[in-house]
């Protein structure tokens, strides 16, 4: 009997049982359920949830790939195995199989932990409230992994996602009723509950905080750097890495962060497949650069000294502050998530900018949070509705003017 | 015979202290008619001081203590006060036992009392002690309205039990202070294997979550209590 006959014999076994979403979920996951429509005058297209969900995610695999061969490559840098590698995407330095393994070794579990973890929460409420296994987590699953270092401890990472699902989703009734990005909400929570593991100069390379703590117990070693391109800045130190490489993304940081040039061609991919709207990102790019404008007029017209601060960051030339940092993945990932962000065009412009905007602000004006994109996000996704019913508001008194005008 | 009737009708039925009607104000506070839970009264300072438990044990009693007496000195005056005036006069009584509290915190307590700054003033501008006084002191002879008081009261400080509780174990890895889970930096106890604080729960937006979580549980028990 082939898996597709067992499940279908599983589900008629357990109709009417309390069980029944989990084989109904396994089910429409892995194969076209029976149960469609054949007949009718239905719409047919064929972009369901399902099919949504599946081109996110694959917009996403070449910056999982990158940030496992990243992972190891920050790891063998640091310890000085082997020497940065010259400009140049395709170097074989980079794409090699030993950087692979330590990558694989790290970023596999976060991946099984957060889809784990984050599915067996859905099951669960699934089986408790008597509806049918959504979707939703396919994609949250996936950003989880990307958006975390690498050394974060695994436990940290099912407590977060536990608490993501249930506080960030389930209680506003599932898929598509939260209000707050479910995997922003995760990373959120990591970053408030356990700061030492989501934030400083040690977290982002694999083995710097195992290294410092021998450091630390006697041990004979040289520390491993593993600060981010924003982590120095926010203290006022040089960066030390090209902006090539920043845009390649062979920095640390978050797993699957770092490569801009990847990021930008998901966010195409997104925006030709029209799963991914053109406008949030294209805003939002626009709020980030005008932000750095205005800081970097303040810096050129000297109403800041050079010994503030806030000098380093305000200095960086506006347009990098899109190749460091969270920002491009927030842009393409997080804000354009259609449940979460503006549902109006006009509305989807004003979100998205003001998210490029805000960003930038915090991460230039609080150095504990050079990584602003992902509270810049979970605050507009708290407006986006007020801003949806300004929108909608705005043309219903624009055309009752117009009546009037008519009538009058 | 006539006359007999009457009688019985003037001199009405004295009430047990303890009878079922009046242990009712004073136990359903809380749980069912939670001041916090259902009402969704006073979150302010449990937002504020639940960060551990020995603070909210304190701000417990305190409120205990002003709304216990507030309620039967409003109770006693109700027929006195103007009614124009009665919220300047509900705000003096509260003032003035919420000040001898402070005093005697001042006096005996001193750590304490200064961990609690400003939030033992605030009792003053406590939702529930306002609500009660207009609810229910205005209306009810002193021995009920002692006992909705210190029953609402209690109501309060059960929950703010409860929220720093989870706050301070999760939070601190304490509880009154005492190292429960191990101590974080010798690396013992449970820190042995990893485990770290959360410190997200000392900051307020989870107290509220965990408020948020206590009246879930609560109406999945009881699905009574939901509203439409």
């Amino acid at each position: 009997m082939s898996l597709k006959s067992t499940l279908h014999q599983l589900k008629l076994k357990y109709k009417d049982k309390k069980i029944a979403p989990a084989f109904n979920a396994i089910h429409t996951f892995l194969y076209l359920p029976d149960e469609i429509t054949h007949s009718g005058g239905h719409v047919r297209a064929a972009d369901d949830l399902k099919r949504t969900m599946n081109t996110v995610i694959m917009s996403l695999i070449p910056c999982l790939i990158f940030g496992m061969f990243n992972a190891g490559y920050q790891h063998h840098l640091a310890t000085g195995e082997i020497q940065a590698v010259a400009n140049g995407f395709f170097s074989s330095e980079f794409w090699a199989f030993s950087n692979l393994t330590i990558g694989l070794w790290k970023i596999l579990p976060l991946v099984i932990i957060s889809y784990g973890v984050g599915l067996g929460v859905e099951f669960i409420f699934a089986i408790i409230k008597k509806h049918e296994v959504e979707e939703g987590y396919l994609v949250t699953g996936m950003l989880v992994p990307l958006i975390v270092p690498v050394d974060i401890p695994l436990w940290m990472l099912a407590v977060a996602v536990v608490f993501g699902v249930v506080i960030g989703k389930e209680v506003f009734g599932g898929t598509g009723m939260n209000i707050l990005n479910p995997a922003l909400t995760i990373r959120a929570f990591l970053f408030f509950a356990y700061p030492t593991w989501m934030s400083g100069d040690k977290v982002w390379v694999h083995g710097a905080v195992d290294r410092a703590n021998e450091i630390a117990g006697g041990a004979q070693l040289d520390a491993m750097s593993g600060e981010t391109i924003l982590g120095s800045l926010a203290q006022g130190k040089e960066m030390s890495y090209s902006i090539l490489d920043s845009f390649y993304g062979f920095i640390p940081g978050s797993v699957g962060e770092t490569s801009t040039l990847l990021i930008v061609l998901g966010g195409l991919f997104l925006i030709f497949s029209k799963i991914g709207s053109w406008r949030i990102m294209l805003s939002a790019v626009l709020g980030t650069l005008a932000m750095g404008l205005l800081f970097n007029g303040v810096v050129s017209s000297g109403w800041i000294s050079e010994g503030s601060k806030f000098y380093a960051l305000m200095a960086l030339p506006f347009w990098q502050h899109l190749i460091v940092g969270g920002i491009a993945f927030g842009i393409v990932f997080m804000a354009t998530d259609p449940v979460t962000a503006s549902q109006t065009n006009k509305g989807k412009w004003i979100y998205g900018f003001l998210i490029g905007f805000i960003s930038i602000l915090i991460r230039v004006f609080n150095p504990a949070y050079p990584e602003g994109v992902f509270l810049a996000i979970l605050l507009m996704n708290v407006f986006a509705p007020t801003i949806d019913h300004y929108v909608v508001q705005g043309n219903v008194n624009k055309r009752m003017k117009r009546l009037k005008l008519k009538t009058a | 015979m006539a006359e007999v009737t009457e009688d019985v009708k003037v001199e009405a039925p004295k009430e047990p202290l303890f009878s079922k009607k009046n242990r009712k104000l004073l136990s359903d506070p809380l749980t069912d008619n939670n001041p916090i839970t259902i009402q969704v009264l006073g979150i302010c300072s449990a937002l504020a001081i639940t960060a551990q438990l020995k603070p909210s044990i304190v701000m417990a009693i305190s409120v205990i203590f002003v709304l216990g007496i507030g309620n039967v000195v409003i109770s006693l005056m109700r027929n006195i006060i103007p009614s124009k005036i009665r919220i300047i006069v509900q705000l003096i009584v509260v003032a003035a036992l919420v000040i001898i509290v402070d005093q005697v915190l001042k006096a005996f307590a001193y750590e304490l009392s200064k961990q609690l700054s400003v939030f033992i003033g605030l009792i003053i501008t406590n939702c529930i002690i306002m609500g009660r006084f207009e609810a229910f002191a205005l209306g009810n002879g002193p021995w009920k309205s002692f006992l909705d008081g210190v029953g609402n009261a209690a109501g309060y400080g059960v929950l703010l039990v409860l929220v720093a509780f989870f706050r301070e174990l999760l939070g601190s890895g304490t509880l009154f202070g005492f190292k429960v889970l191990g101590d974080p930096i010798e690396k013992t106890g449970l820190y042995a294997i990893g485990y770290e604080n959360n410190g997200f729960m000392v900051l307020a937006p989870m107290a509220l979550i965990t408020v948020g979580i206590i009246i879930w549980i609560q109406r999945y028990k009881n699905p009574a209590l939901i509203e439409e």
